[in-house]
């Protein structure tokens, strides 16, 4: 009888995640808000809220609002800024056993580089994640994740100024997400993350206003899986980087899903709130999966999608 | 003391009204260490449509281990935890958030509208076993509702801890006959140092604070807000705070699952 316990073990170049569960940025705050439910030290890697150089203030409310099997949010990145993150999250950050990924989001690609050099010389810090969805203020707001050729310009100024394996987030408000990916691994990301939020709207029939304060939000939760998983898979077979897949995932079935369409990880996001255990739960169940189908890795799951 | 996430059972299903359900939970972890103006988040369902928890303040807390929610039904998710069965288990993750906090003041007064005086009745009983032996305090309650359906149910459990209860109904059912923070000017000696404890709609809870204010009263709100996480992780239940707000940080926004929900009245800036 084969007693050793089927591998859940990941890499990612030399990083290395004992799972491939991870949580997704902005839902799991800084990780210490979790840690009465979740034993952080079983997950894979845990992705904190986006910091930028500065701290925001965030929009006004309402904030959120839920929508058919998913919800909108337009929280505004309300976050403390990098120096009070370092200052004052780090240390728990440092001591809870499994990797920690930095997204950081800025108003131009001059303050991504800023973040990564600082966050470079911060000790605890796995990995770098670039959110992208951001507007690029100096280019009149368009957002840097709709320009390919900004994508590979913030990327390339993000891996100049860190020796942290950078992964670049991707927006899915674009034509084809393929192009943005391909710009991200052309400058130099060690992996790309996907999808961020759909921009989405809510209406209040009764007052005729839009339910946000900032009238269109982000659309995650079990409502977009099929369209994130569409998207990992046609960016894991055009990029020869790792691919995390993110995007309603909720349950061991769909982080299954999202492995075998070609994400060497998962980050669990929305679904969060709705279980603070989800993560942990998602664990066992792919070790669960991978004994019951006699699998000895999770390698064996990953980009085997049978066409 | 830390929150836990359980699966409660749930002991007692009453219907108050022809929408208001009071539930009965056996949630022991949680009932141990809840403190009066905290609150539970909770499943509807195992399903994913409704999809997020819902922000219950506590009713009542019971030594044996119970808690109780009480709401009217507004949407979906309380449509659904309005017909749960005695028996059935729900997801709880709680206690949640800051509740209201002791004074020093012996005039102390409680008002409530609507579902808002759900968590005054955890909180008379814990004023009034905290006091019990305290010959100089006095503890007016002040309820307001639409209707009186809405408050004779509830009426009892006040009543019978000896409370003087005033009630005041927009449709003049019951009581005085409209707003329930009318009831302050007409019970509440000005000259004396009151502490208003309130939790309601918020047209009203920036009434009770602009009253509260006026008088030199001390004043502390529990307030409601949608919620997605209810652990300050989404930051998505955002409140406009007053330049009083002595949090540690600089930010104009108070989260209402963290930072409250009760909060001092002065903090809140009342748009």
């Amino acid at each position: 009888m084969d007693l050793k316990k089927a591998a859940l073990n990941v890499n990612f170049g030399s990083l290395q995640l004992k799972n491939p569960v991870m949580t997704a940025s902005g839902t799991f705050g800084y990780g210490e808000e979790f840690s009465s439910f979740v034993n952080l030290n079983r997950l894979g890697g845990i992705v904190v809220k986006g910091i930028s150089l500065k701290p925001r203030v965030g929009n006004p409310p309402p904030r959120v609002a839920e929508t058919a099997s998913g919800m909108l949010n337009a929280i505004g990145l309300e976050n403390v800024g990098v120096e009070k993150f370092i200052s004052e999250k780090m240390e728990f950050l440092r001591n809870i056993g499994t990797n920690v990924f930095v997204n950081v989001l800025g108003d131009s690609v001059d303050d991504y580089g800023r973040l990564a050099e600082r966050l470079n010389d911060t000790p605890g810090i796995s990995a770098i994640e670039v959110n992208i969805s951001c507007p690029n203020v100096k280019k009149g707001g368009v957002a840097f994740g709709t320009d390919p050729a900004m994508v590979e310009a913030v990327t390339r100024e993000v891996k100049s100024k860190c020796s942290l394996p950078v992964f670049i987030k991707l927006s899915p408000n674009v034509t084809d997400i393929t192009l943005t990916a391909r710009a991200a691994e052309q400058g130099g990301a060690d992996g790309v993350s996907l999808i961020n939020t759909l921009l989405g709207m809510a209406i209040d029939v009764r007052s005729r206003r839009p339910i946000l304060g900032n009238v269109v939000g982000g659309l995650s939760g079990p409502a977009i899986k099929p369209v994130a998983l569409r998207m990992v898979w046609q960016v894991a077979k055009q990029v020869s980087i790792p691919v995390i897949g993110i995007g309603g995932i909720t349950t061991t079935e769909d982080a299954i899903e999202f492995l075998l369409a070609g994400a060497s990880a998962v980050q669990v996001g929305t679904a969060n709130f709705v279980d603070p255990r989800a993560t942990e739960n998602i664990v066992e169940g792919l070790q669960k999966y991978l004994e019951d189908n006699n699998l000895s890795s999770i390698k064996e799951v990953i980009g085997k999608l049978i066409l | 003391m830390k929150p836990v996430q359980l699966k409660a059972e749930v002991m007692r299903n009453e219907k108050l009204s022809s929408d208001i359900t009071r539930l009965t939970m056996m949630a022991r972890d949680i009932a141990d260490i809840a403190k009066p103006g905290q609150f539970v988040m909770i499943r509807p369902t195992s399903c994913y449509d409704p999809l997020l928890r819902r922000p219950f303040s506590l009713h009542q807390v019971t030594g044996d281990g119970l808690i109780e929610i009480l709401f009217k039904v507004v949407g979906r998710g309380t449509r659904i935890l309005s017909a749960v069965e005695v028996g059935e288990f729900l997801d709880v993750v709680g206690p949640l958030g800051k509740g209201f906090l002791d004074s020093s003041r012996e005039n102390i007064c409680l008002l409530g509208g609507g579902m808002g005086i759900a968590p005054l009745l955890f909180l008379a009983k814990w004023l009034v076993s905290k006091k019990t032996g305290d010959l100089n305090f006095n503890i007016v309650v002040l309820l307001g509702a639409a209707t009186d359906s809405e408050i004779l149910p509830l009426l009892d459990d006040f009543e019978v801890m000896g409370l003087n209860v005033k009630i005041a109904t927009d449709d003049g059912s019951l009581g005085y006959h409209g707003f329930v923070t009318d009831l302050l000017s007409k019970n509440l000696d000005p000259d004396n140092n009151w502490i208003i404890y309130s939790c309601g709609p918020y047209p009203m809870l920036k009434k009770v604070a602009g009253i509260s204010r006026d008088n030199n009263w001390q004043c502390q709100v529990s307030l409601e807000t949608i919620m997605a996480c209810g652990i300050k992780a989404c930051l998505g239940c955002a409140l406009p705070k007053s330049e009083s707000m002595k949090l540690t940080d600089t930010q104009p926004y108070a989260h209402v699952c963290k930072d409250g929900p009760v909060f001092d009245a002065a903090e809140v800036k009342w748009i």
